[in-house]
């Protein structure tokens, strides 16, 4: 402590950037080697079930800021009861992170974090406002697609004609008149956004529900065929990512069983 | 002079009345277009004045914004209202995003069919008492401070402020395990702000009553069951 207390003070009186550079330098050479591990490898903790639910975009968006990070994955009732237990999830619920020293919970808290955190939230507030307006909209086609497991079975063709038909006429039209309108590669300020990462993930879930959804769309196809090829992204998509599978029939039935699913537990548990 | 924001929905709380809390927190005057049918909706609609089709919308600094969500967040951007710093920020995003979980239950309650009254009464009560109103009594107590967070106003305490009084409306006594709650409810409540628009003839709304939800259901079509975020309750395609 006191070491680093006078590698501080040493440093109070320059002003100039690249002396404040040097003085960082300083600083983190004092520190010993555990703090400065501790400090720079402590990676996000995404506490969640083994399946894509509302964890799956915070998966998305950390891949796509390059930042690494461990999952624990319940596998039993039991686990997700001890979690509740331990006082770490403020509103009983997952998804939750550890992370810079938080338990952040809820899941637009999370992304909003991460988005600021690592530069994909726009340049000012104007840019943000409309990276809002974009994410809360797929995040609602989103909920849809998450619930559509939970639907009866003689009313799943209604759902899954009511999901495409909201895609189509209500929410795709938007991002492609935005891309089509400023002409450029994002959605949002001509660079990569947490709206741009959640545009990609939303098409290609609707696209495992009908793979040619996005035929009247040209600026949505070469968005996608576009972001696809950023290396972080690229990564993400390759097998053996933290990417999860969509649900089937079989896995959910087994998830059901284990935790006592129906769509009470739900709105209980996830938000 | 910048013009100022306009807020366009129904004469009625439904999402807009979280925007109109806020506002008046922040002291910035605003005018309403209030719709009474659906061909001004879908005259809106057809004008491209609404990104989804949907309300609420306010116009604020040149912008059509929609999303309740969006715009709540602009304007506590814009008027100081979101913390310091982004360690303030997600703090203030955790408590307000459980807060409108709980919102929505009581918002849609008034659509529920007459003989799940009752039972969506109690789940307010329980959800209000067990779930959220224990994590702001603990906050407030653990630091004791006057707001929730950093130790000045934020949308987090005008937030807290409205569900409380939502919440009073369903049952009154809601606050009786929550000393903190209700000091803090006395303390905000008095801010100079907040007693001018809990006065009469602010633009806040009364709870939604018979009259009203007829007015509602003719602006807008109501969906029942599909999106099914509450059982038995009626979501509405806003």
């Amino acid at each position: 402590m006191f070491a680093l207390s006078s590698c501080i003070q040493g440093g109070q009186q320059e002003e100039s950037s690249s002396t404040s550079v040097l003085v960082r330098l300083f600083v983190l050479s004092c520190l010993s080697e555990n703090q400065e591990l501790r400090i720079m490898a402590a990676k996000p903790k995404l506490y969640y079930f083994d399946g894509r639910g509302r964890m799956e975009s915070v998966r998305w968006l950390l891949a796509a800021a390059g930042v690494e990070y461990e999952e624990v994955l319940f596998q039993t009732a039991e686990d997700f009861k001890n979690l509740i237990k331990s006082g770490k999830l403020m509103y009983d619920q997952v998804p939750m992170v550890e992370m810079d020293g938080m338990s952040i919970v809820q899941t637009r808290a999370i992304l909003k974090y991460i988005a600021t955190k690592y530069n994909l939230y726009g340049k000012d507030l104007k840019e943000r406002a409309i990276i809002d307006m974009y994410v809360e909209g797929m995040r609602d086609l989103n909920d849809m697609i998450m619930f559509f497991p939970f639907s009866l079975p003689e009313e799943k063709q209604k759902i899954l004609n009511y999901i495409l038909e909201r895609a189509t006429q209500r929410f795709f039209p938007v991002y492609e008149k935005a891309l089509k309108d400023h002409g450029k590669n994002y959605l949002v300020g001509n660079q990569l956004s947490w709206a741009d990462v959640q545009l990609l993930e939303v098409i290609l879930m609707v696209e495992e529900l009908k793979s040619d959804i996005l035929s009247a769309f040209p600026k949505l196809q070469e968005f996608k065929a576009r972001v696809i090829k950023l290396p972080r992204i690229q990564k993400f998509l390759q097998p053996g990512s933290p990417r999860k599978p969509p649900v089937d029939d079989a896995s959910f039935e087994v998830s059901r069983k284990i935790y006592k699913i129906d769509k009470n537990f739900v709105l209980k548990h996830m938000s | 002079m910048a013009a100022k924001p306009k807020l366009y929905y129904f004469d009625g709380r439904g999402r807009m009345e979280s925007v109109r809390w806020l506002l008046a927190a922040a002291g910035v005057e605003f005018e309403e277009v209030l719709l009474e049918t659906a061909e001004e909706l879908q005259n809106l609609i057809k004008g491209g004045k609404l990104m989804y089709e949907q309300l609420p919308m306010v116009e604020i600094d040149g912008m059509m914004m929609v999303q309740t969500r969006a715009i709540l967040r602009y304007i506590a951007g814009k008027y100081n209202l979101y913390g310091k710093d982004l360690k303030e920020q997600v703090l203030i995003d955790m408590y307000v995003e459980g807060m409108r979980d709980l919102y929505d239950i009581i918002m849609l309650s008034p659509l529920s069919l007459p003989e799940d009254k009752e039972k969506n009464f109690s789940f307010i009560s329980e959800k209000a008492t067990q779930r959220f109103f224990p994590v702001y009594e603990k906050a407030l107590k653990d630091h004791g401070k006057n707001y929730l967070v950093g130790n000045q106003l934020s949308w987090a305490d005008i937030h807290l402020l409205e569900l409380i009084l939502m919440v009073e409306e369903c049952k009154s006594d809601a606050l009786s395990a929550f000393p903190k709650l209700q000091e803090f409810k006395a303390r905000v409540s008095k801010l100079p702000r907040i007693q001018k628009f809990l006065q009469p003839g602010s633009p806040r709304r009364p709870p939604m009553d018979e009259a009203s939800l007829e007015a509602a259901k003719k602006i807008f079509k109501f969906e029942k069951g599909l999106l099914l975020k509450y059982s038995s309750t009626i979501l509405a395609e806003f």
